[in-house]
């Protein structure tokens, strides 16, 4: 039975921040905020949380080995820390856990497909260090209901999980083009994406990307359709607790050192090649000039460890992303094609 | 003189002594430990809470219930008072709460009704429809209540799509969005007839009251029911055409992709209370059957000899026995019901958790959310405790 095993795991995620605001002792056996690094040394591993699972995001393989796009960057950022991208344990989250989750010190940072939005940056009590995946919402329908575009949706039933801002976004925009609804909220996705299948709802609605995946998962991908209208922004960004600036700081810098990576045409194949690279923020960038990885309270040679298990941007979404039908689009590099992905130097 | 003659020795006041400023005297002692236990408990709390208050303040969490104000945005697909997104956070929990106590007290009703019958069924000579209850009870008090709802939701739908809609009477629909019943569209009139037939039903009690007294008195029956059907029947059906006797049944009707119109009750709701009630009604129907077989054989046969017919066994002298082992434990599974509606997260009904559960995930105050829980089923708990208490004391034998 999962769904205890989830019930369970709130109520002790609920307990456990009660607990940690209440007794000082305890919450610095969690790790006090401001040194998440420290803590993640001394226990020897990252706490890393992901999704209950979704196709090419963080989903287990059939041997359980956690794996996809944001998996990716929690072992970018284990391989940051410690050298080795393995030392990550992985807690599956809902999207209505996550922040208590991360509050309470249950996990250290949070890679799990989540919009960064004014109200989560400030009264949640966490930082969002860098925006991994520019995605927008949309909705999927079944091919057979003959419908094309998301403003043929007047009346409908709509499947959406709760507590996400998709819920806040489909109210909206349902308010602004003056259609009805019928909502169905379930917090479970494979709960909600089952009561979909089975005809419970018209429509599903969730993250763009979020539609492809599950789209890609069912027998029959061409009986459901995705609709053209994509109704919001979801900058799709990686959480840290507030307050703790350093381990922001390694977190943004790792999605950086991606980005730079692929823009230098460094990859994981070629990385040995690219160490005697002449050109000069390539040397500093993988620790053969300056200090740049000691700033961040890294090991110099950081960088070629993240990019050794990973690879760069353009791998790590081509190894997810790209067999479930999801295109670069807005996160292409902005240097090469136009794209919103861009690094600040690595100077 | 007097009628009952009264033992001196109970007006005897014990000797009273003043309070001596020592530790050998017995009630200062208690004094003083009272006061050392409720400090040590008052200091504990308010240490936990300044260390809340100061963490929240470290990591930079909002705290307070100012968020209650605010526009929640969260759309909410069953409202018993008209609800839209742009409402307050309060609302919204306020619908929460509503549609918890919908299913709650329907459950709780249902429950009550099936378990009185399966556990008299179970009683029943007749041994296919005894040993029915009996597979049954067994059944489902041993499943988990969340398996239940899960298979009850799953069942659900499993049923047509709206265009393919079961339709077995006219204007009733069945589909995987739900069953739909005609209803007549609620006008003036119609508040004013259910007010007038609750005034009834309240003057008939009074009125009941009154005859069983004046019975005792002199003897003489005094039939209720020309007085209940007037009041119950008559008086309101009178107000209701004097207001002009509205009547537009709204027919549920298909239009785009749902029904329009009529009653609606969705699957998540209609799976909730039938897994909540058929799971209880199990553990109702043992309580009934034990409360029954409380009472001794003998009571039946001593009534039989004084003439009462069995229907009067039954109502005057089983069931006031019966009802006293019955009302503790049946308190018990009222709050079961109760708590237990808040496993509709499950399946998707809003009930106050998923809302409330919702609001803290969109604000980031967990802590005022799950008090805000904590209150709801608290005061629900304790009103219900509270009226099964004063009902329990009511039909408790008076005993001398």
């Amino acid at each position: 039975m999962p769904h205890f095993g989830l019930f369970l795991k709130r109520a002790l995620g609920m307990a456990a921040l009660g607990l940690t605001l209440a007794v000082p002792g305890l919450a610095q056996a969690q790790q006090a905020p401001a040194n998440t690094l420290d803590a993640v040394r001394a226990r020897g591993q990252l706490i890393c949380g992901v999704n209950t699972g979704l196709a090419g995001f963080a989903q287990p393989d059939s041997q359980g080995v956690w794996r996809g796009f944001d998996v990716d960057y929690c072992r970018a950022i284990s391989a940051a820390i410690f050298g080795d991208p393995n030392k990550v344990r992985y807690v599956p989250t809902t999207a209505q856990v996550r922040f208590t989750a991360l509050q309470s010190g249950e996990v250290d940072v949070l890679a799990r497909n989540t919009t960064w939005t004014l109200s989560r940056d400030t009264a949640l009590g966490l930082d969002f260090a860098a925006t991994n995946f520019y995605d927008g919402q949309g909705f999927m329908v079944k091919t057979a209901l003959g419908v094309k575009s998301a403003k043929e949706l007047e009346g409908a039933t709509i499947c959406v999980q709760p507590g996400t801002t998709t819920e806040q976004n489909l109210s909206d925009w349902a308010r602004a083009n003056r259609i009805r609804f019928t909502p169905v909220v379930i917090e479970r996705l494979e709960e909600l994406v089952a009561a979909f299948v089975a005809g419970r709802c018209d429509a599903y609605t969730t993250d763009v990307s979020g539609l492809a995946a599950t789209r890609s998962a069912q027998p029959k991908p061409d009986d459901y359709l995705i609709l053209p209208e994509v109704i919001s922004k979801e900058p799709l960004a990686v959480g840290v607790r507030q307050g703790d600036a350093r381990f922001a700081d390694i977190v943004r810098w790792t999605h950086y050192l991606l980005l730079s990576a692929e823009e230098f045409g460094i990859t994981q194949a070629n990385l040995d090649r690219m160490a005697n690279d002449p050109r000069p923020e390539v040397q500093r960038m993988l620790g053969k000039n300056g200090e740049l990885g000691k700033m961040l309270g890294l090991d110099n040679l950081w960088a070629v460890n993240v990019l050794k298990a990973v690879g760069n941007y353009g791998e790590v979404f081509d190894r997810s992303l790209k067999p479930i039908g999801i295109q670069r689009g807005p996160n292409a590099l902005w240097t090469t094609t136009g794209g919103l992905q861009y690094s600040p130097p690595f100077r | 003189m007097s009628q009952t003659t009264i033992d001196p020795r109970s007006l005897r006041a014990p000797p009273r002594r003043p309070l001596r400023l020592s530790w050998s005297d017995e009630r200062v002692r208690a004094i003083v430990w009272q006061i050392l236990v409720v400090g040590i408990v008052g200091a504990i709390v308010w240490w936990l809470w300044s260390n809340t208050v100061h963490n929240l303040e470290v990591r930079r969490i909002a705290t307070g219930f100012g968020f209650l104000g605010r526009e929640a945005g969260l759309p909410i697909a069953e409202n018993l008072i008209p609800y839209s997104p742009t409402d307050t956070y309060f609302r919204a929990l306020l619908i929460g709460l509503l549609n918890t106590l919908k299913v709650a007290i329907v459950g709780i009703v249902l429950a009550t009704i099936f378990g009185t019958l399966i556990g008299i069924a179970r009683l029943s000579k007749n041994w296919l429809l005894s040993k029915i209850a009996g597979v049954y009870i067994e059944v489902i008090r041993d499943l988990p209540l969340l398996l239940q709802l899960l298979f009850w939701y799953a069942i659900l739908q499993g049923l047509p799509g709206p265009r393919q809609a079961l339709h077995p009477v006219g204007g009733v629909f069945l589909s995987n969005r739900g069953l739909k019943l005609p209803w007549i569209e609620w006008q003036d009139a119609h508040s004013y007839a259910l007010l007038a037939f609750a005034l009834g039903a309240l003057f008939t009690w009074f009125y009941r009251r009154d005859a069983i007294r004046k019975r005792i008195l002199d003897g003489k029956p005094r039939p209720v029911w020309p007085v209940a059907l007037g009041c119950l029947l008559v008086l309101p059906v009178a107000i209701w055409a004097a207001a002009g006797a509205p009547w537009t049944v709204d027919w549920p009707e298909l239009r785009g992709f749902n029904f329009r119109g009529g009653l609606n009750m969705s699957p998540e709701y209609f799976a909730l209370l039938l897994g909540l009630t058929t799971y209880t009604a199990g553990f109702i129907a043992e309580i009934v059957r034990a409360g029954i077989l409380a009472v001794p054989h003998g009571q039946w046969e001593a009534a039989q000899a004084l003439g009462l017919r069995s229907g009067q066994v039954l109502k005057q002298v089983v069931l006031p026995q019966a009802l006293r082992v019955i009302i503790p434990p049946m308190t018990s599974q009222y709050l079961n019901i109760t708590k237990n509606s808040s496993l509709a997260v499950a399946i998707g009904y809003q009930d106050i958790v998923s809302i409330a559960n919702t609001t803290l995930n969109q604000t980031g105050q967990a802590i005022e959310g799950i008090a805000i829980i904590m209150l709801v089923y608290l005061s629900i708990s304790l009103s219900i405790s509270l009226f099964m208490n004063w009902y329990n004391a009511r039909i408790a034998l008076v005993e001398r």
